[in-house]
């Protein structure tokens, strides 16, 4: 792939992804795009499909209507691709906590198939990066839960990926902590220009320089800069935004039931 | 922009690092075995208390009369302990194995399949991983029944090694085809009653199939049928530095059609778990 291509290439592209459980639907034609090096926010309430989405992306789930690529490469015909490319912070925890910081971040460099040698660089890496090169001996079980977030950020950095996924990172941490980790992750996409999809129900997670993506109820409702978003919808600020398109959205389900 | 590029189109892996896979999903299985200690130890229990009390308890009303690989009329305890050993590994194999399959959607067994290794591999290294803790527990096993002088001879020990990878690797394998398969056997305490216990008692593991033949014909088929009976009789001969050809080729036939009908019942387009219910969010 030459350079001029890849800054074109889109870090993240679903297009036209729709997704069921028996007669419910999850996700309905669901389009939206992750550029290089920015930092978008996927913005929902609980139930918009949020979950379904990353599990889509990351292969949990069979792609069964749609294509999912990851800097071009299609997530259903060439998964190694795309996944190598791809680091996932998920909503539930993803360490074990019975041992090492150090030691589940020497599982994952294996899972990336990178020697011990290299990780253990990597490794100083990531862990200076989310400020907790101190900690690498520490059990994880006796790290603070916004400790642990910045480990899992650090395990999800570890292969250096260009597009990090993360799934409600901030749900059960404190103020700061969830400042601390906001602050870190957009610095990763202004500073080392990989991609970030932010999934959150928290609209103030979003500012004004971001990307949003407005889901609910399995449909895109909007998609842009924030302030477009604002500006489409008529609103005074993105809550004001979100509110009126989740209620036009409502009215017209109503509407449409009658 | 050079490395940028290089690691984007950074996707085919060499063989070296299809082991380091390996070895780090054996080698995370091992730190979490060392961690849980009680899980091992309950796991021993079983089948002590098996060859304590129950076989202790038959010992006067069952002998066994010499049949291959024994040379000489054998207690029912030395009897048991192969059949005892599969049973461990049946344990082991249907728990990890229902593990893998309803943990899916937790974080460990998310970050294993996000690997960009063929799932496959990744698959496979997991159930060779968890053959390896059933491994370990057989020998321990083993050492406790030698102290209560159920010896074997010294060469059976070493031949048991591949005997067991063989056995565990099926027997985990046939775990996770059913329960991908079976949406009705959703904890444990199903498989304990359809599987685990039918599997067990319809097998070699506790009484010699040639009385069971005298017995009902019926059952004698079903017994030889049962892929349970040929890891049971694999791991008996091997103890004693013995080979069953018959029981071997069923065992790697049956690892073979189970790992190959797993690694499908896993898929996301094919298995259950594409059809199973939303995971919130």
């Amino acid at each position: 792939m030459k350079p001029f291509e890849i800054a074109q290439t889109p870090a993240l592209e679903i297009d036209h992804v729709s997704h069921r459980y028996g007669a419910r639907v999850a996700l309905n034609d669901v389009s939206l795009t992750v550029r290089q090096s920015s930092f978008t926010v996927l913005l929902g309430l609980n139930g918009a499909g949020k979950s379904t989405l990353f599990s889509l992306i990351t292969r949990l789930y069979a792609i069964r209507s749609g294509r999912i690529r990851i800097f071009g490469h299609d997530v259903g015909s060439e998964p190694g691709a795309a996944l190598s490319k791809l680091g996932v912070v998920f909503q539930s925890r993803a360490l074990d906590i019975d041992i090492s910081v150090r030691q589940n971040l020497m599982y994952h460099a294996a899972l990336h198939g990178i020697a011990s040698s290299r990780a253990r660089d990597l490794i100083a890496q990531v862990l200076d990066r989310v400020a907790m090169a101190d900690r690498s001996q520490d059990r994880v079980g006796n790290l603070s839960i916004g400790q642990m977030r910045r480990i899992e950020i650090a395990r999800a950095l570890l292969h250096q990926p260009r597009l990090l996924l993360l799934d409600e990172p901030t749900v059960g941490l404190d103020i700061k902590a969830r400042a601390d980790i906001l602050d870190h992750v957009r610095r990763l996409s202004t500073v080392e220009g990989i991609g970030v999809l932010w999934a959150t129900h928290l609209i103030d997670e979003a500012s004004s320089g971001d990307d949003v993506v407005v889901l609910h109820k399995g449909k895109v409702l909007s998609h842009g800069a924030v302030s477009d978003v604002v500006g489409g919808s008529g609103g005074a600020d993105l809550r004001d935004a979100f509110n009126r398109l989740t209620g036009i959205a409502d009215q017209n389900d109503l509407e449409a039931a009658r | 922009m050079t490395a940028i590029s290089e690691a984007i189109d950074r996707h085919h892996f060499s063989l070296a690092q299809y082991f380091i896979c390996l070895k780090g999903i054996v080698w995370r299985e091992a730190l979490r075995f060392i961690h849980q200690r009680e899980r091992f130890v309950s796991a021993l229990v079983r089948p002590l208390v098996w060859l304590f009390i129950f076989a202790a308890g038959f010992r006067q009303v069952l002998g066994v009369s010499i049949i291959p690989p024994y040379e000489t009329y054998v207690l029912y305890e030395v009897y048991i302990t192969p059949g005892l050993i599969a049973m461990i590994q049946l344990f082991n194999g249907m728990q990890s194995s229902l593990t893998m399959v309803y943990d899916r959607e937790t974080g460990g067994m998310r970050t294993l399949l996000v690997s960009p290794f063929p799932r496959w591999w990744l698959l496979a290294s997991k159930l060779l991983a968890g053959t390896l803790v059933s491994v370990l527990q057989a020998y321990a096993f083993l050492l406790i029944a030698w102290l209560w002088e159920i010896e074997a001879p010294p060469l059976g020990y070493l031949a048991l090694l591949p005997a067991l990878l063989l056995s565990g690797f099926m027997l985990g394998a046939l775990g996770m085809l059913i329960s991908s398969l079976i949406k009705q056997l959703e904890n444990f305490a199903g498989v304990m009653n359809f599987v685990i216990f039918p599997m067990f008692f319809a097998s070699s593991a506790l009484y010699p199939l040639r009385r069971v033949k005298e017995s009902s014909p019926l059952l004698y088929y079903i017994c030889q049928a049962n892929p349970f009976t040929h890891a049971t009789e694999l791991i008996r001969f091997a103890l004693y530095a013995q080979v069953a050809w018959v029981s071997l080729a069923v065992v790697v036939g049956c690892t073979i059609v189970f790992l190959f009908g797993a690694i499908l019942a896993y898929d996301p387009a094919r298995g259950f778990l594409a059809r199973r219910n939303n995971p919130g969010g």
